[in-house]
């Protein structure tokens, strides 16, 4: 296979329709039309001259407009199917993945988590298809542009009359005076801010030009966006974990390198009070019953000040107070915290006072702490309290032996030992949230219950995200390319000397009426005549047949 | 010309086949990245064990260290720790230290933990949440081998179901 010489003298790329300099047909086959198609300006795609290595054939499967459109659609109906049930990451945790599909939804439910719609975004198959919309991204883009820049860099002044002809405005004029009548016209061109190039006597005016290139910006800016995403599974890139903070607590920062600290002042959760806040809104309130107003920790951030080992008493520096709201993330060095959850209400400490059973005489009051408390608590005078055994999060196993099912305080219960002068052996009684029994028989004295202290807990994530500005600039870049190639049109007007007769045509990429609008005041006062829409005329002259057909 | 064409044809392709390679990989392992890689040094620590002996990681290089995180309400650790204190009764002449990190619950339930049990090994309490934090702990229970040189050997995941498991393990880390 070789270049195309065309009769001008220009050498073209194996497989151009229109010569890139003077418009001739070269492949009469594929310009059998009446007018040209100008689509690509007649230039040689390269997909669909070379066809012969296993590379030009992924190429070419790529290359096609129409696999690019069905990945879309196909990626579409994915995106849309994974809609029908929820997501992994919102089902409850009572069962695994697998299971609970099956268990809620029956053989479909089975089938949507085998074939990973449940964690759609993390499917194989479905990053495929991103990816592949990627890459037919760039290798369409490629197959385009570059000939299309090649063509229109190439294009002489004089163009072939075969391709005046075939151009969607086209008409012959006959003038007495052509001289007078293209310097009027280029003086009216100029105005109308054409570039005017001449040659033998004929003109190209052009413009808007660039916005031919605007969907390739436009693809460009979109695969800066698809980097952002691929750069996301960077290690550092992009950090999205959690952080739970009891108040009055200090905790390392997760993912910092245990270089921050922060610590949880206070948790508040605000609702909207119908006396107090805004009257318009009393009814709402009434009927909606409880509307957050506000989730907000008070926290202390610090940085490590000495190098320290993790588990070793830190020395820390305080860096900033702040107070995280719902929008209003606390941000330090590249990360952000932001309020994402609570828990209210979490047991702190639970206090008791030992009591005689008989004469309900009480001999002190021990209080304690859930999150750790002590082995033993003196109440003096030969009273004291041993903690055996302690069940934060409480339950009676299979074999009915009472265990914990985490070390969160949910459901506190205790085995104490109780002295007393009476009793220096002790007794031995298990308490826990409305029980108190008695395992070895009956007891002089009793722990009763005599309070309890709550603590909130507020649930913050962690996020650092370096791929952002990626996603901006995209996003930038996407959308100069849709202006570019939405507000500007790409407009060319040919005006040859054929013998005594002027020859005028026209192209544009889009927006024939404002083409033709701006031509006729072009032409104004020079003598030449309007160019016919021949599309149009095709049209009348179609419709004409019909309807004589009909008569 | 061609073979220009062919090329460069062929570099995009492998540019961007290399690109959707590396997001596949990245996706699928993204779940089982362990923020203490094998291979990797092991971070350092230093933390009290129930005894009130201070344990610095560091301390023990030159000596194997197979240090494992458990909770008290985790079944599988409950299962798994006579096979860790069996074998370190037997190596304690050996160059390879057994060390357990409770996950910072109370002394209280500790405590009666190791009576229950019966442990003799050394029991370290991650009290501030610290350690669990920088080892990246999810999953309970969870075991690192810590060579003599002070790189992580490799990581086991969930349950010891054996001691001969234990054993295994001992014999990697022994310097």
């Amino acid at each position: 296979m070789k270049e195309v010489k065309c009769e001008c003298g220009h050498v073209n790329p194996h497989g151009t329709v229109l010569c890139e300099s003077c418009g001739l047909t070269l492949i009469e086959e594929k310009a059998q039309g009446k007018l040209h198609d100008m689509r690509y300006e007649g230039s040689a795609r390269r997909s669909q001259t070379y066809n012969k290595t296993i590379v030009d054939k992924i190429w070419n499967f790529f290359s096609s407009v129409k696999v690019g459109v069905w990945l879309i659609v196909i990626t579409l109906v994915a995106s849309a199917l994974g809609t029908i049930f929820p997501q992994e990451m919102y089902i409850p945790t009572i069962m695994t993945a697998a299971e609970y599909y099956e268990d809620q939804y029956g053989w479909l439910g089975k089938l949507y988590y085998d074939l990973g719609f449940h964690n759609l975004y993390s499917s194989w198959w479905y990053l495929v298809l991103i990816a592949s919309i990627g890459v037919s991204l760039v290798i369409c883009s490629i197959d385009r542009a570059i000939p299309l820049y090649r063509a229109l860099n190439k294009q002489r002044v004089t163009r072939h009359e075969s391709f005046l002809k075939r151009q969607r405005l086209f008409t012959t004029s006959a003038s007495e005076n052509i001289d007078a009548s293209f310097e009027k016209a280029k003086e009216n061109l100029a105005m109308k801010r054409y570039k005017i190039r001449e040659e033998d006597g004929n003109i190209l005016a052009e413009k808007g030009r660039f916005s031919r290139w605007g969907p390739y910006v436009n693809h460009c800016g979109l695969i800066i966006f698809l980097l952002g995403g691929i750069l996301r599974f960077v290690p550092g890139m992009y950090i999205d974990d959690m952080l739970w903070i009891r108040e009055g607590e200090t905790k390392v920062i997760p993912e910092t390198n245990g270089e921050y600290y922060l610590e949880n002042k206070e948790f508040t959760l605000e609702v909207y009070d119908k006396d107090k806040d805004n009257e318009a809104f009393s009814e709402a309130i009434e009927n909606a019953g409880m509307v957050p107003k506000n989730f907000q920790s008070d926290v202390i951030l610090y940085k490590k000040a000495d190098d320290s080992l993790p588990g070793e008493e830190a020395k820390l520096e305080q860096i900033k107070e702040f107070n995280i709201r719902v929008n209003e993330p606390l941000k330090f060095d590249g990360y952000a915290l932001y309020q994402t959850e609570y828990r209210l209400g979490e047991l702190s400490t639970m206090s008791f006072t030992m009591m005689n059973k008989k004469s309900k005489e009480e001999f002190g009051e021990l209080t304690i702490e859930l999150n750790d408390p002590q082995t033993k608590y003196d109440l003096g005078d030969g009273y004291s309290v041993e903690v055996m055994s302690y069940f934060p999060d409480f339950e009676f196993n299979e074999s009915g032996e009472p265990t914990t099912k985490s070390r969160i305080p949910n459901n506190p219960a205790f085995v104490f030992k109780m002295f007393s002068p009476e009793k220096p052996e002790g007794e031995i009684s298990f308490v826990a949230i409305q029980q108190n029994l008695e395992p070895f028989g009956d007891n002089e004295y009793q722990l009763r219950f005599s309070g309890i202290e709550t603590n909130d807990v507020t649930g913050l994530t962690v996020r650092k995200d370096l791929t952002l500005w990626l996603f901006a600039l995209g996003g930038f870049i996407f959308m100069i390319g849709v202006a570019q190639g939405s507000y500007w049109n790409h407009r060319r007007i040919w005006l040859r000397r054929k013998d005594d007769e002027i020859w005028v045509a026209a192209h544009t990429n889009k927006n024939w009426h404002g083409l033709k609008r701006e031509i006729s005041t072009i032409l104004e006062g020079t003598g030449i005549e309007e160019p016919l829409d021949q599309l149009q005329e095709n049209e009348n002259q179609d419709s004409e047949k019909k309807n004589s057909n009909h008569e | 010309m061609k073979k220009q064409r062919l090329l460069i044809r062929t570099v995009i392709l492998l540019v961007l086949g290399a690109a959707v390679v590396y997001t596949l990989y990245a996706n699928f392992t993204k779940d089982d990245i362990q923020k203490v890689a094998v291979g990797k040094k092991a971070p350092d620590f230093v933390l009290t064990d129930m005894n009130g002996e201070q344990h610095r990681l560091s301390d023990y290089e030159g000596k194997g260290v197979l240090l494992n995180f458990w909770a008290t309400w985790c079944k599988p650790c409950e299962r798994e720790m006579p096979y860790m204190d069996k074998q370190y009764q037997e190596n304690q002449e050996e160059d390879v230290q057994i060390l357990a990190v409770n996950i910072g619950e109370s002394n209280v339930v500790v405590n009666e933990f190791i009576k229950k049990h019966d442990l003799t090994f050394p029991i370290l309490n991650d009290k501030k949440q610290e350690v669990q934090t920088v080892y990246g702990i999810g999953n309970l229970p969870i075991t690192f081998l810590i060579g003599p040189d002070g790189n992580v050997v490799n990581v086991h995941e969930g349950e010891i179901i054996n001691e001969q498991v234990v054993i295994d393990m001992i014999k990697e880390i022994k310097p």
